[in-house]
């Protein structure tokens, strides 16, 4: 049985790498070299190559976080298998919301002049950062992994039913304070060049390959981790019957030279 | 439904009693609430006109540390001497621990609210008025914050590392509640209550919603502590 679970995902992994980082490269090679040069913006626009998959990916990260959430706290359908996918999709979340948030900023310095705009999109994203760094700082609080499961499913529910609250209340308040629509006009990008089209597309494609790679990768080690302290713990405990009854033989000293062997091994 | 109620009651009045004995939130959370508003005077100029435009901003933030204390003082008296357990062996329903709970808070905060307030309108120079406004604001943002505090201080509780990561937790769930009370205290202080009921509407939504999560999912989070 574990072996199968082992080993299963093992074999399907580098397809799927493989596939991940030629999308990666062909994205790449694309948004810098074949999509031409635009208008008004320059080279600065191919950012969006890399901004709006990336956003795309938060969202689906968090939205995945969510669902395996809900799964988690259903009864019937607990497993910790949910609470695997919930952490792994809500670390590669908050990964992929950084990186939006930073290339969006290295974008709007020249488009906007400024690295930040105090705009409902971009205060709703930092907040929501703030709120999933939470959620796994949550995570890595320890206990047993049930308990984890159920503090962190609670948690995870609570900050995606928050988001919306969240962007309601921030985009009422900047429309109060500052002409939105300057923000708004440049921020919509009519990208009309079938390769710029096509580049956008293949870059979305490419970063949820990623996602799904990532989650896999990332869900097997959480599985792993799982076990580790058990399995260590009964390996030292293995170690040191093995010293004692090794020690046993050849006199005392022997044996508390070994007690102290299992803390290093 | 009767019995909820009941038990909600008793817990809150076990809390208020802790309180009043040990007067934590008196003698350590207000102070320091106090005192941060005369720190936040200190990083801006104290003569010139700023301090009135911004002091809803600062009032609220300022409450917003200051229940984080509270919150965290509310989960501790649950954890000492084993106090949880025998919580649990109560046979009370967890919904209506936990809505004692944020009573015994929300009741703490707006007892702070009431000194803050007097304190920011003397040191900041401001004319109260849309009292109506105030008060409505006031409860339906305590209520959030108290909800939002309880739900993750059970979320935290037993852990090393709660004292860092409440506040972690809290603030980002809260910076609504800190935008909406902002707002309306603003329109409020301004003469301009109409404006302020949007934001008291949204702020109500906000504890609803964080009262009935709390009120759902606090009897497991309490069993798994």
């Amino acid at each position: 049985m574990s072996t199968t679970t082992k080993n299963a995902p093992r074999r399907s992994s580098p397809v799927l790498g493989l596939l991940v980082f030629a999308g990666i490269v062909a994205t790449v090679v694309m948004g810098l070299f074949i999509a031409p040069k635009d208008t008004v913006q320059g080279d600065a626009y191919r950012l969006l190559f890399m901004h709006v998959p990336a956003a795309w990916l938060a969202y689906l990260a968090f939205g995945v976080t969510a669902i395996a959430s809900l799964l988690y706290l259903v009864p019937r359908t607990r497993h910790l298998r949910w609470d695997y996918l919930a952490g792994a999709s809500g670390e590669i979340g908050v990964m992929f919301t950084a990186l939006m948030l930073a290339v969006g900023s290295l974008w709007g310095r020249p488009i906007w002049g400024r690295w930040w705009a105090w705009e409902a999109r971009l205060t709703t994203t930092a907040i929501l950062l703030f709120l999933y760094l939470g959620y796994l700082a949550l995570r890595r609080m320890g206990g047993s992994p049930e308990q984890r499961a159920l503090r962190s499913a609670v948690a995870g529910l609570i900050a995606f039913v928050d988001v919306p609250i969240v962007h309601f209340s921030v985009s009422w308040w900047a429309t109060l304070h500052q002409d939105g629509s300057v923000f708004n006009s440049k921020m919509q990008v009519h990208i009309k060049d079938p390769s710029m089209q096509f580049t956008l597309l293949l870059g979305v494609a490419a970063f949820t390959l990623l996602y799904v790679y990532l989650c896999i990768r990332r869900m097997q080690l959480l599985e792993l981790e799982e076990g580790m302290a058990d399995r260590e713990l009964q390996a030292a405990i293995d170690d040191r019957q093995l010293g004692v009854v090794s020690g046993a033989s050849s006199g005392a000293s022997q044996a508390d030279a070994s007690a102290n062997s299992p803390v290093t091994i | 439904m009767m019995q909820l109620l009941r038990d909600a009651r008793l817990v809150c009045a076990k809390d208020l009693r802790i309180e009043i004995r040990a007067r934590i939130v008196i003698a350590q959370v207000l102070p320091f609430g106090a005192l941060v508003l005369i720190l936040f005077a200190f990083t801006l100029d104290a003569d010139s006109s700023v301090l009135p435009t911004i002091a809803p901003g600062l009032f609220w933030i300022t409450v917003l540390l200051s229940s984080i204390l509270a919150v965290g003082r509310s989960m501790a008296i649950e954890t000492d001497n084993g106090a949880r357990d025998g919580l649990r062996l109560s046979a009370m329903d967890g919904g209506s621990i936990f809505l004692g709970k944020v009573g015994a808070v929300v009741a703490e905060l707006l007892v702070l609210e009431v000194l803050l307030l007097s304190g920011t309108f003397a040191l900041y120079d401001i004319a109260a008025r849309g009292w109506l406004a105030l008060i409505a604001t006031s409860l339906a943002a305590t209520i959030g914050i108290a909800a939002t505090g309880a739900v993750y201080g059970a979320l935290a509780a037993g852990a090393k590392v709660r004292e860092t990561l409440v506040p972690l937790l809290v603030l980002p769930v809260c910076a609504p509640v800190l935008l909406g009370a902002t707002k309306a205290f603003e329109s409020a202080l301004h003469g301009r209550s109409g404006e302020a009921w949007p934001w008291i509407q949204l702020l109500g939504v906000f504890a609803a919603l964080y009262l009935t999560a709390g009120f759902v999912a606090y009897e497991a989070l309490l069993e798994e502590a």
